[in-house]
């Protein structure tokens, strides 16, 4: 590893001690389930994956009944780690009686912004995810399995192909695994580019040979009807690598770390302007964004002589959060609650020095880049929000465009939302989880970036909106001179 | 004749044997085509719609949605740099400009002499380590302009610039098209068995007839 990577100002933020041949992932010291084999250089290989407990969970599973097993991740309420956060075992419970075959499809399109926690996983571990797709598999009778990797990923393309080779030759996947009646193939599945087809009906898509569109709902979960029409389980990559431990461990043990409502630990990473950014294994529940931000384990503060201006706590999709939701712990009812999500693990930190409308007119442009195009309020309505930033922030934005704004976004995810005429009961009134006028929530996701920053930082759109000379036109400009 | 050459039909028919629907591998068979080819051409396409059972029509039908695939000839180096808000914070966009500037092409173009082709992308998942930028999906952790200088340096030398990169990755980097160096191979007295949905009409046999693990939505 070329110590030189890491000494450069990364463009101005103090780099921190970074475990070797991790690359993001930083030990904080806390209780392990995922990352427990981070630290070995050879992580990924099926030799480590031995020496260090791997397929323990397998062989456990295997001594029982299959229900037993799905009991088991019942009872650890193991929460969906891919955005959601809907519990698994409930989810593994929707297949209906007596069609088969079934199938589970692995969710490993990881491209959420700010989102960086399945690549080390299926880079650093991919044996810890093959044992929990095999687990998973041997519950609910699934006969094969679909391993989607993002395409982009080739490093981990690479190292689960090597796993599932290794895994495939030494009796681990297959004909009769580990000499019993259970068999299983896994396939590797390689995405091509499309943030969408995270969405699991899209992904389902994807993996028939489509476009990746998303399908009309109902069937809300496609283990009722998913691929190829089957009932289909899809997981997502951190949900699956939790398994091994909970079936070598017992439910019990899970539930002892993080809160009652949120067992176990999560994948958060942290980016943006903090002293040490990292992907850490944190205990859900009963840590909170302060901690993480400030606590010397993890984050270490806003970096040097700078001030936290806002913060998105769980991808691109989530609305941003400010200084006052600092002491919220992570739990998903909170920050739902609070009027945003847990979503991905995903918390991007941003300092006073940060532009909002520049930051909230790139995530805009993702979603109108990455919309599928099926729905026409996503379409359209993404694409007229990523102009209109742009205008603003090229110096021809008109006055009546921070509105106008609300309004297209209002389409795609109706209101209320903070419109000038009723701006200070507005502040509250984002509504959260969105309602969507399209199938899935990509173009209501492009609103929250949109209400959050214009809600807070008003003025920083109004300093930007000038007749062309450069001086900002006065906030209060009637609406009828709007445009000229 | 088949457009793929010898090695990569008989790779095309062992990725066409993993799936229960020949449909579902037009994705990967496009990767192949590309990585043959470097880019996906109409001849790869047809050559893929017979081997999947689809219309060449349906091929390009999917293949068009995804940004990866490219129906014109790219540079054998694709660098990507991400300009999401992450990198953004960290001067993802200023990188952009220098290698813009330094290659003398646009987001989007190719150098004259077919070596670089630069992209604008979309969140890679490197978030922690912004600013960051891929070649050929290869990362490059907590970028600067010398890092990516010398990355530059070393492809136009003839040289694989993977030990610069992100940490446990090395070794040779492959022209554009070639994604994972390894590939799943599983041989025949492995396999579990994979059959189309419609020739299955029971549960597995480890499964036991009298329950099917499911307890509706409880």
């Amino acid at each position: 590893m070329d110590a030189a990577l890491h000494d450069g100002d990364g463009g101005g933020i103090v780099t921190g001690t970074y475990v070797p041949h991790a690359a993001g992932y930083v030990d904080n010291g806390g209780p392990t389930v995922v990352t427990s084999r981070f630290g070995h250089e050879d992580s990924f290989t099926l030799e480590r994956s031995l020496a260090t407990g791997g397929y323990e969970g397998l062989r456990a599973a295997l001594a029982m009944a299959p229900d037993d097993v799905h009991g088991q991740i019942r009872e650890a309420t193991l929460l969906g780690r891919g955005g959601a956060g809907f519990p698994a075992g409930v989810k593994w419970g929707f297949c209906p009686e007596g069609v088969w075959p079934r199938y589970l499809v692995v969710n490993g399109d990881e491209s959420e912004p700010g989102t960086y926690k399945d690549r080390l996983l299926m880079e650093r571990d991919p044996h810890q995810l093959i044992e929990g797709c095999l687990i998973a598999c041997y519950a609910l009778g699934l006969t094969q399995c679909f391993l989607y990797v993002r395409g982009e990923m080739a490093l981990a393309q690479e190292r689960v192909a090597a796993a599932l080779n290794e895994a495939y030759a030494a009796g681990y996947v297959g004909r009769e695994v580990l000499e019993t009646q259970f068999s299983v193939d896994i396939t590797l599945h390689w995405g091509a580019g499309a943030y969408i087809v995270g969405e699991e009906t899209a992904l389902i898509e994807s993996l028939e040979g489509n476009r990746g569109m998303p399908r009309l709902k109902p069937p809300y979960f496609p283990a009722a009807i998913g691929l190829y029409g089957q009932p289909t389980i899809v997981n997502n990559v951190e949900t699956l690598a939790n398994v091994p431990w909970i079936m070598a461990n017992g439910a019990a043990a899970y539930r002892q770390m993080g809160s009652e409502a949120s067992p176990g630990t999560r994948m958060f990473a942290i980016s943006g302007h903090v002293v040490r950014p990292g992907v850490y294994e944190v205990e859900q529940g009963i840590t909170t964004f302060r901690d993480l931000f400030y606590g010397e384990e993890y984050c270490q503060g806003i970096r040097d002589g700078h001030e936290l201006k806002m913060f998105i706590p769980g991808g691109g999709s989530a609305p941003w959060f400010f200084a006052e939701h600092l002491d919220l712990p992570l739990e998903a009812s909170e920050v739902g609650a609070a009027g945003s999500m847990l979503g991905s693990g995903a918390i991007i930190v941003m300092d006073e020095t940060t532009d909002a409308v520049k930051a909230c007119h790139r995530m805009v442009r993702f979603f109108a880049r990455e919309s599928c195009g099926k729905c026409s309020p996503c379409r359209e309505g993404t694409s007229w929000e990523e102009k209109i930033l742009a205008r603003i922030l090229n110096g021809h934005g008109r006055p009546s465009d921070i509105d106008l704004l609300l309004d297209v976004g209002d389409n795609i995810s109706p209101g209320p939302y903070p419109v000038a005429s009723h701006a200070d009961e507005g502040l509250d009134a984002v509504p959260f989880p969105p309602r969507q006028t399209t199938i899935c929530p990509l173009g209501p996701s492009s609103v929250a970036p949109i209400t959050s920053t214009i809600r807070r930082f008003r003025h920083e759109f109004e300093a930007r909106i000038t007749r062309g000379d450069g001086i900002p036109v006065a906030a209060a400009v009637p609406a009828a001179e709007a445009g000229s | 004749m088949s457009w793929f050459d010898a090695a990569n039909e008989r790779t095309a028919r062992e990725i066409l044997a993993r799936y229960p629907k020949p449909k579902s591998a037009v994705i990967p068979l496009l990767h192949l085509a590309q990585e043959q080819e470097g880019w996906v051409t109409l001849d790869a396409m047809t050559e893929i719609a017979e081997l999947t059972g689809t219309t060449a029509a349906e091929v390009l039908g999917t293949a068009s949605f995804y940004e990866m695939f490219k129906f014109h000839p790219v540079g054998k180096y694709v660098v990507n740099v991400c300009t999401n808000v992450s990198c953004q914070l960290l001067g993802g966009e200023e990188l952009l400009n220098h290698v813009e500037s330094t290659l003398g092409v646009r987001a989007g173009g190719t150098t004259d002499d077919g070596l670089f082709t630069v992209e604008d992308v979309e969140c890679v998942a490197a978030c922690t380590e912004a600013p960051c930028f891929t070649v050929n999906y290869r990362y490059f952790h907590r970028a600067d302009v010398d890092i990516l200088n010398e990355v530059v340096a070393d492809i136009r030398a003839g040289r694989s610039p993977l030990e610069r990169g992100a940490a446990g990755d090395g070794g040779e980097l492959p022209e554009h098209g070639t994604l994972g160096r390894v590939r799943q191979h599983v041989t025949a007295d492995r396999v579990a068995g994979v059959v189309a949905p419609e020739q299955v009409n029971g549960p597995p046999s480890w499964m036991p007839p009298s329950t099917t693990a499911t307890e509706g939505a409880s």
